[in-house]
């Protein structure tokens, strides 16, 4: 099992990762020990030019991070083949302890990544790297996620046994199981859409507050996140169930498969990266007022607040389409 | 505007065993529009005090002014920009980039600026036209003659549009009548408005008559 | 956001202009990278595309298939055993069946001998495979002799041509009739190679399974599920071990690629000095080296996943068989139909592309921050 190609492969990144991860919180802490931007003296330069490296370092660390994230789904899809009772990756998933605790490693590591490099950004642009402290600091938060999430998935793959019997998303997400998965399909559907609409107009309103007023960053980041996690409550309540066409089929899954035209990569990417833009908003929001970098903090935010604004909205229009036009009909069922 | 050194030093392989202090406390004023000649032997760290007042590199200690503007406490990033807009150089040895065209290496320095390519182009073709060289922008820089290759270096420092124009041994590999030459054209440089500074211990250079101001260095210090 | 772009375009056209410049030295690299690549993909398409191939032919087997052992081999189950099984809800079919391999002594490759009962066959007439018919040059009305082990010859009459979606089950097939084979192989009658059972709901076959193992205790019924979920299995595990030897290939391409990023030729090192000096930032140096990886990269890929995809499909992965089908000289030969997916494409990419970039990433830090001032001097 610990053989096959793209399991080494992701391995391979979790370690390489790790190991750049490390790299730079070496050089971070030297940074927040000796920086003087007001220094001429050759140590400070050679810790401007150390920024460089570390900025490269977590760039590449997040982009492997995210294609990562994508081989391991895809992976799961393909090994399903291999575990009794499994038929799509949620079965996979289940073959021991250690599966679902890595899949929230690596979107937690995501997000963490995505607001800490909107971060960055906007700290290059002050001429006295005013948040310089702050950020390498949060970085080195950012370093145990990475370590644990390297320990978790060689601990998943290691004890992945073909001969133990795994439940499927038929098991898990049904109703009258037991555990997290279960209470989200057990959700009456109304409850998740009355959820998802009213998440959604705060997020509206409080990201278009954010841009006209430039206030209220960290409320519009607090909202994105409540949305992003109503959105997955849906997805697994109602909106799965309209794009299979079948009223208890709830795996959050199974629509990235291309039976369904892939509509879950037009779903997914879009509601991720709008939460990611909204919490690197919430990022920035405390900072406008430091006077090196006000005339960047205006652009950045609005170029942010209004992307992540029209993923959003590309999300309910892309859910909204799938339910309004699939054949399945709970009309008096659910409504 | 006037360019303004408070006691600067630069000191290199600091806290090591073979520390070196290249400027030892350089204080003066530089005027706008004038031609300035820092003068001094190989090693009295002429090129030094040029490459801090050029925002190539920044000093140990001390303040250098631009205006009302401090350029030597800026990172890397932001110095570069500065310098971007505000200096332009000339270098001993030329460095023009083999294996690029004329126009290629008189538009380098605006890449990052990334301007729209047809008005760069017509910048640098309206600067060859400037310093009589229009007919060689699309040769390879290595077909060029010692002059030639002088003015396309001349323009390159020009493309930006800078206000000061340094310039680090412009004439040690010439011969008198391309010193010469050259001298002119700083001279026009001036007249346009710029501020020009060079560093030399040519005397074709010190004293010639277009020089508005000699400073002399030994050492490190000003004499 | 379009000066960004723009300046990208700028940083590319200076990137590409300055690669063509040292075309030497980068082509060292692409071949070397463009090799790693081909290997890797060669192994991996293989391995899935006769994973896909396997996965085809299984889906035609039947999902149970009960044999007979004795002292613990195989042995011939007699026809009573179909109503000894007695009634097994959910199998919806149950069929007696009769194949065996047969070796040709004359030109040493084995053939699998069945027999179908839906089609009408004399004695002596056979119908073969497609792509049989095209090696041995045998059309429909002629004769083909094949000598068992025994030095036997048998001469059969080629009635006619079969065409099934697996090239692999296709290419030695050849079906015949009941009385033939009885004969060829001296099965007596009423006993049968083995009984197929066909059980269209996959749930209940566990259960069924268990009552035949009741039933009829000498008997070992084989699930296609397992045989599905072994040869994922093995393939994975023949593919991942010949990428752990391959790992002191990769392992040198990327120190070699270390070795490169960070032997600057001095007039490189010039050059950077110079960008610096006119104007250009640390992080405009740090994109353009990137960008020389990433077209590098990106060469190296697409031709390496193209050779290896004409290597494989075209030309018959002549360098690979041994390795994946197996010490396979029992293997017929045929043409493996292409088959490449994102989860390859991914996998390849994280085997070459990323180690070599994140090799990169120090020595190209380390070129970028040059102190322009040193070109002063």
């Amino acid at each position: 099992m610990m053989l096959a190609p793209a399991i080494m492969a992701l391995i391979l990144v979790s370690g390489s990762v790790s190991l750049m991860m490390l790299l730079a919180s070496v050089f971070a802490l030297q940074v927040v020990r000796h920086w003087d931007i007001h220094s001429g003296s050759e140590r400070q330069l050679r810790l401007e030019r150390q920024t460089y490296l570390i900025s490269t370092l977590l760039v590449w660390t997040f982009v492997s991070e995210l294609i990562a994230l994508l081989l391991f789904i895809y992976n799961a899809e393909a090994m399903s083949g291999q575990f009794v009772g499994a038929m799509c990756a949620t079965g996979v998933l289940n073959v021991n302890d250690w599966g679902w605790p890595d899949l929230y490693l690596k979107i937690a590591i995501f997000f963490a990544g995505s607001t800490w490099l909107i971060l960055n950004h906007l700290d290059n642009q002050g001429y006295d790297y005013p948040l310089i402290r702050l950020k390498y600091r949060l970085m080195l938060l950012i370093l145990p996620l990475v370590l644990a999430e390297f320990v978790v998935q060689l601990n998943y793959f290691l004890q992945m046994d073909p001969a133990v019997i795994t439940s499927c998303c038929g098991a898990l997400f049904s109703a009258d199981a037991e555990g997290v998965a279960a209470e989200i399909s057990g959700l009456a559907p109304r409850t998740s859409l009355w959820l998802l609409i009213g998440s959604g107009a705060g997020v509206f309103a409080s990201g278009l507050h954010f841009v006209i007023r430039g206030r209220g960053g960290l409320l519009y980041a607090l909202l994105a996140l409540f949305s992003f996690i109503s959105a997955l409550v849906a997805i697994i309540s109602f909106i799965a169930l309209y794009i299979y066409e079948h009223p208890h089929h709830h795996c959050p899954f199974c629509i990235l498969k291309s039976g369904y035209d892939y509509v879950g990569y037009l779903l997914y990417i879009p509601l991720f990266t709008a939460t990611a833009l909204a919490l690197g908003c919430g990022a920035i929001a405390p900072w406008r007022h430091i006077s090196s970098l006000s005339a960047a903090f205006e652009p950045l935010s609005h170029r942010l607040a209004w992307s992540s604004l029209a993923l959003f909205l590309l999300f309910y229009a892309v859910a909204a389409w799938n339910v309004l036009g699939s054949n399945l009909v709970m009309q008096g069922v659910w409504w | 505007m006037k360019i303004e050194l408070q006691n600067v030093k630069k000191a290199f392989n600091q806290g090591r065993s073979n520390e070196l202090w290249a400027i030892r406390g350089v204080t003066t004023t530089l005027e706008p529009n004038r031609i300035t000649c820092l003068k001094g032997a190989s090693g009295s760290g002429k090129t030094t005090l040029l490459a801090m007042i050029g925002c190539l590199s920044r000093p140990t200690s001390g303040r250098i002014m631009l205006g009302e503007r401090m350029l030597s406490g800026l990172p890397e990033r932001f110095m570069t920009e500065f310098r971007r807009h505000t200096f332009g150089f000339i270098f001993q040895r030329l460095n023009l980039i083999p294996g690029l065209s004329t126009l290629d290496n008189i538009m380098l320095p605006a890449y990052p600026l990334a301007p729209r390519h047809h008005q760069l182009l017509a910048s640098a073709q309206s600067l060859l036209e400037q310093f009589g060289i229009t007919d060689k922008g699309n040769n390879p820089i290595e077909w060029l003659s010692g002059g030639e290759a002088q003015r396309v270096a001349i323009c390159r420092a020009l493309i930006n549009n800078p206000q000061i124009i340094i310039a680090d041994e412009p004439t040690a590999n010439l011969d008198s009548r391309l010193s010469t030459e050259f001298m002119g054209l700083l001279e026009r440089l001036r007249d346009l408005g710029k501020t020009v500074l060079i560093t030399s211990h040519d005397p074709l250079v010190f004293d010639a008559p277009c020089i508005d101001r000699v400073i002399e260095l030994r050492d490190g210090e000003i004499v | 956001m379009i000066a960004l772009f723009r300046r990208q375009q700028y940083l590319l056209s200076y990137t590409l202009a300055a690669m063509l410049r040292r075309k030497g030295r980068n082509l060292a690299l692409l071949f070397v990278y463009m090799l790693i690549i081909f290997v890797l993909a060669s192994v991996m398409f293989l391995s899935h595309a006769l994973i896909r191939e396997a996965g085809i032919i299984t889906a035609q087997s039947p999902e149970i298939i009960v044999q007979r052992m004795t002292a613990g081999r195989q042995a011939l189950i007699p026809a009573d055993y179909l109503e000894r099984m007695g009634r097994l809800q959910g199998v919806n079919r149950r069929e007696a069946r009769l194949w065996a391999n047969f070796h040709d002594a004359a030109t040493h490759k084995n053939y699998t001998m069945r027999v179908d009962s839906h089609r009408e066959l004399g004695d002596g007439e056979i119908i073969i495979g497609a792509s049989m018919a095209k090696r041995l040059k045998v059309n429909p009305d002629d004769q083909l002799t094949l000598t068992s082990t025994h030095g036997e010859p048998y001469t059969f009459h080629v009635k006619g041509i079969t065409t099934s979606p697996s090239e692999l089950a296709n290419a030695g097939l050849v079906l015949i009739s009941a009385a033939t084979f009885r004969r060829i192989f001296a099965v007596p009658p009423g006993y049968f190679s083995d009984i197929a059972l066909s059980v269209p709901n996959p749930r209940e076959v566990r259960t069924i399974t268990e009552k035949l193992l009741k039933r009829l205790p000498d008997t070992r019924p084989i699930l296609r599920e397992e045989i599905q979920r072994t040869y994922d299995s093995i393939f994975a595990w023949r593919q991942g071990i010949t990428f752990v030897l391959l790992v002191g290939a990769i392992f040198a391409f990327v120190i070699f690629a270390w070795d490169k990023a960070n032997g600057l030729s001095s007039e490189e090192r010039r050059e950077i000095g110079i960008l610096k000096a006119v104007g250009w930032e640390t992080g405009d140096v740090l994109r353009m080296k990137f960008l020389e990886g990433l077209i590098i990269s990106l060469c190296a890929f697409i031709a390496g996943c193209l050779g290896a995809y004409l290597h494989i499909f075209y030309a018959s992965a002549s360098l690979f068989e041994p390795i994946l089908k197996g010490w396979s000289i029992f293997y017929p030969h045929f043409q493996i139909r292409p088959f490449i997916d994102g989860l390859q494409l991914a996998t390849l990419f994280f085997f070459t592309v990323f180690p070599y970039t994140i090799t990169t990433i120090i020595p190209i830090w380390r070129s970028a921050i040059t102190d322009p001032d040193a070109v002063m001097r």
